[in-house]
């Protein structure tokens, strides 16, 4: 059966979410509980930060006046790489609260421009996607079907792709990309239909390509109190459980490497395990190095364009950082999922002799077949 | 059998010449939205002495002859308005001379610029010449005979000031040449003779070009281009302003369109920079965005949109295929880098009235000494409304252009009516006489630049 989704939503030109039946604007809040912040002791979230460097009482200081809807220095200085999602002890949400604050009080992280082309990025403009009800598992693209290619194989056996025509992908695109941005109101005026459009496809399950997709239905849509109709699975479960499955065809790959992992991977820190997982699966070895897990960094896609004094330089310098630490480590390979980590520094990682490589393909390679 | 045919078969060979239907009727289109216009015969030379017969053959049976290279001009340029023969310059592709001590390759000038590239990349790597945006299919010849301008606008200006030399068969038939290969010696400077060269910018009405010399420049081991934004379109020039003077970029390009959406209301300024290693071009990088353009960043109106990307030319064909059918044609202009942000909005309010999504591009000639703005309009082939508007659109900009005080570049008769309206009684003049002096019998490409 063949049907159009999203038919009682829509978007308007600017995007406010318009409820067709009842006209009205969808309003969505942060569950943020600040006695949770009053609690701690650590203030792990700006205290472990990497790129700003704040004592415990500082960052106490700040905590509050970010939470009392003050002007804070973490405001105008924060690099959105989401880490303090993952830092945080109490299970709050400092990164989603941050970004919050910066949006109402307009201290955008990137000039003006930047930040509207990347929201216009996310309009559909190709018409409305064909949606087939699939009753079964489903691996969502997102907003990346130009590398439906890469989910090939006996690891995606049984499951059917959704989001594979790119001229339709935007109605796909979780949008979460936007926390970079400081524009919470366009990621919570577009999700709940996006939303619907995959939940149109009737799936049991729903594996997401990206982290990122993971992150916005699992972390972002709980916090915000969004509705997320289908049960999500992180791609790194996915491909360790049908590696466990296929445990006899793996040959181990025996190579050292390094992993990239991508902002969004703050936001579902439990999925992270499976990365080690995986390569003790594959016979890898995970490279012993100092930005690594917690301490990982950012790729420096949007740093490079912030709006913060020498963000260019900063962004060089993080990357060649980055770079050069996989490269003492001894990492033949580099594993990346976030293709727009792998877009921003794959290109460096090759030419510093180290071969950027797909997670997923890496785990093909494991069971014999060909990367794509 | 027909006389003429008899005759172009004579010279040129039985192949490559035509007089039917099927063939004409190819040869009677552009890609634009021109009327069709037939011409009698087609013809295509391998030698200039086979331009020059045919060209000899025209006079004495005042037949028109209209040269054609890649047809690519979309404003019906090389259209038979007068029938005649069609002239298609496309077999004269050899590259004759290469000249890497003095950076000069001597070509015949129906070859394509796209050949050109590809000789260079194999024979020549550390050089290059201006390529413009058109499909690679696009010839030497044509360029000129527009006053284009490609890959090196901004260092080194129009495509027309980068020539060594020229050989061009008169409309009487007669070869002759300009520059040092006028008195025999290589092909290595135009100047500094007495200037003769009348051929330039003028669609073929005064002579067809056969061989040229063009100037080629440096082209470095690596190439990037890099995208600065802003939402304001005032701004634009004078960060052209400063990106010019600081003289890193080869070529600087400002983009604005309605689809795809990361486009519309806002100025993308694609700046192509190159060097031999890596600290070259940072150096240039460092100059170009944390120079003069930090002050935009940081006040958060302009920003970093991309860096180290693929140079890649704006496709500005792209935006027929937004519409069904195809197909588009554009108005170029060349004004000062100041009226930018008035030729963008009066642009997009032109397509708004005729239901055109928006198109806008200008591309800096020279030290910000002036810019290529051109306005695209999209159309369904299919459908003649679609065309009817985008015409309209046509015209409307032209007059736009005129009125604004910028100069219409390789404008379609339309646009050139207006030119010449407003054009000083003395020039007009002196065209006029040129023209006669050149092409007493009005064969070369009539009915354009046509002073009456
Ligand atoms: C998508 C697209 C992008 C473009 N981008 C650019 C750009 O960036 N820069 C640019 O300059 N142009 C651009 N153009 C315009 C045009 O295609 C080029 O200028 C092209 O080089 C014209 O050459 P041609 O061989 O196609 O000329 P034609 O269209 O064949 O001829 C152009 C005119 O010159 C005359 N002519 C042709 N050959 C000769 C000759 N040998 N001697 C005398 N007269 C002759 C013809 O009669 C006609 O009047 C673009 C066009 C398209 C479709």
């Amino acid at each position: 059966m063949v049907f159009f989704a999203a038919n009682h939503l829509t978007f308007t030109r600017n995007y406010p979410l318009i409820n067709r039946q009842t006209g009205g604007c969808m309003m969505l809040t942060l569950r943020f509980d600040e006695n949770k912040c009053l609690a701690c002791e650590t203030r792990d979230c700006l205290t472990k930060c990497q790129y700003l460097d704040m004592d415990v009482e500082e960052a106490a200081l700040e905590i509050q006046n970010i939470i009392q809807g003050k002007d804070s220095r973490v405001l105008h200085e924060c690099r959105t790489c989401y880490a303090c999602e993952e830092y945080c002890p109490m299970g709050n949400h400092p990164f989603y609260l941050i970004v919050s604050r910066q949006e109402e009080r307009n201290i955008p992280p990137l000039p003006e421009p930047i930040i509207q082309q990347g929201v216009q990025l996310g309009i559909p403009f190709r018409g409305e996607p064909e949606i087939s009800e699939i009753n079964g598992p489903v691996l969502n693209m997102g907003v990346f079907s130009q590398l439906s290619h890469l989910a090939q194989g006996k690891l995606f056996d049984g499951l059917t792709l959704i989001s594979t025509d790119k001229r339709k992908m935007h109605h796909y695109f979780c949008n979460l990309m936007y926390l970079h941005f400081a524009r919470i109101s366009v990621i919570n005026e577009r999700v709940p239909d996006i939303i619907q459009t995959i939940a149109a496809h009737r799936p049991t399950e729903v594996v997401h390509f990206h982290d990122e997709c993971y992150g916005t239905y699992n972390s972002y849509a709980q916090a915000f109190g969004i509705d997320v109709p289908f049960k999500s699975i992180h791609l790194f479960e996915h491909l360790y459980n049908r590696l466990v499955e296929l445990k006899e065809e793996i040959r181990p790959l025996g190579y050292k490497v390094a992993y990239q992992r991508p902002c969004s991977s703050r936001l579902s820190p439990d999925k992270h395990l499976f990365v080690n997982k995986i390569f003790d699966l594959i016979g890898v070895e995970h490279v012993d190095r100092e930005y690594v897990d917690e301490n990982a960094l950012c790729c420096g896609s949007t740093i490079l364009s912030q709006r913060q004094k020498g963000s260019r330089k900063f962004c060089l310098d993080l990357q060649n950082k980055n770079i050069t630490d996989m490269k003492k480590a001894g990492a033949q390979l580099c594993i990346f999922n976030c293709p727009a980590c792998m877009q921003t520094i794959g290109k460096q990682v090759a030419e510093s002799g180290i071969m950027p490589i797909w997670m997923s393909d890496l785990c093909r390679m494991a069971i014999g077949e060909k990367p794509a | 059998m027909d006389s003429i045919y008899a005759a172009l078969m004579d010279i040129v060979g039985e192949d490559y010449v035509s007089n039917q239907t099927e063939e004409l009727f190819t040869y009677s289109k552009d890609l634009g939205t021109s009327e069709p216009q037939w011409p009698d015969y087609v013809a295509a030379p391998k030698t200039v002495e086979q331009v020059s017969r045919i060209v000899k053959l025209a006079n004495e049976q005042k037949l028109a002859v209209v040269p054609l290279g890649g047809g690519l001009s979309l404003a019906g340029l090389a259209l038979p308005l007068r029938g005649g023969i069609t002239l298609d310059l496309k077999r004269m592709d050899q590259i004759l001379e290469l000249n890497e001590q003095s950076r000069y390759i001597v070509v015949e000038a129906g070859i394509s610029h796209g050949k050109v590239t590809a000789y260079l990349h194999k024979h020549a790597p550390r050089l290059m010449h201006s390529e413009p945006g058109a499909p690679a299919a696009a010839t030497i010849g044509g360029n000129l005979a527009i006053h284009g301008q490609g890959d090196l606008a901004h260092p080194y200006g129009f495509n027309s000031d980068m020539i060594n030399g020229l050989e061009v068969v008169l409309p009487t038939g007669e070869i002759c040449r300009f520059g040092s290969c006028a008195i025999g010696n290589d092909w290595y400077t135009l100047h500094p003779l007495p200037d003769l060269q009348l051929f330039l910018g003028w669609s073929g009405c005064t002579g067809i070009i056969t061989k040229v010399s063009l100037r080629l420049f440096p082209c470095k081991k690596f190439q990037e281009q890099d995208l600065f934004i802003v939402q304001d379109e005032n701004l634009v020039p004078e960060i052209i302003y400063e990106m010019t003077h600081i003289g890193m970029a080869e070529d600087i390009m400002a983009i604005s369109q309605e689809i795809p959406p990361p486009f519309n209301r806002l100025h993308c300024i694609l700046v192509n920079i190159s060097g031999d290693s890596k600290e070259e071009l940072e150096f240039k990088r460092q100059l170009i965005f944390d120079g003069k353009l930090a002050r935009y960043i940081e006040d958060g109106v302009g920003g970093i949109g991309a860096v180290g990307q693929k140079i890649e030319r704006p496709q500005v064909s792209k935006t027929s295929d937004w519409r069904k059918g195809g197909g588009f044609e554009y108005v170029g202009s060349i004004v000062p880098v100041s009226y930018y942000p008035e030729c963008y909005r009066r642009g997009s309010e032109i397509s708004a009235r005729h239901g055109i999504p928006y198109t806008v591009l200008g591309r800096v000639v020279g030290s910000s000494h002036g810019m290529m703005f051109s306005w695209t309009y999209a159309f369904n082939r299919a459908d003649e409304e679609t065309v009817r508007h985008a015409r309209e659109a046509l015209h409307e900009t032209d007059r736009m252009v005129l009125e604004l005080g910028g100069t219409l570049w390789k404008p379609a008769v339309f646009g050139q009516k207006l030119v010449m309206d407003r054009m000083d009684p003395n020039t007009l003049q002196m065209m006029k006489k040129v023209k006669h002096l050149l092409d007493p019998n009005g064969i070369m490409n009539p009915g354009n630049w046509e002073v009456a």
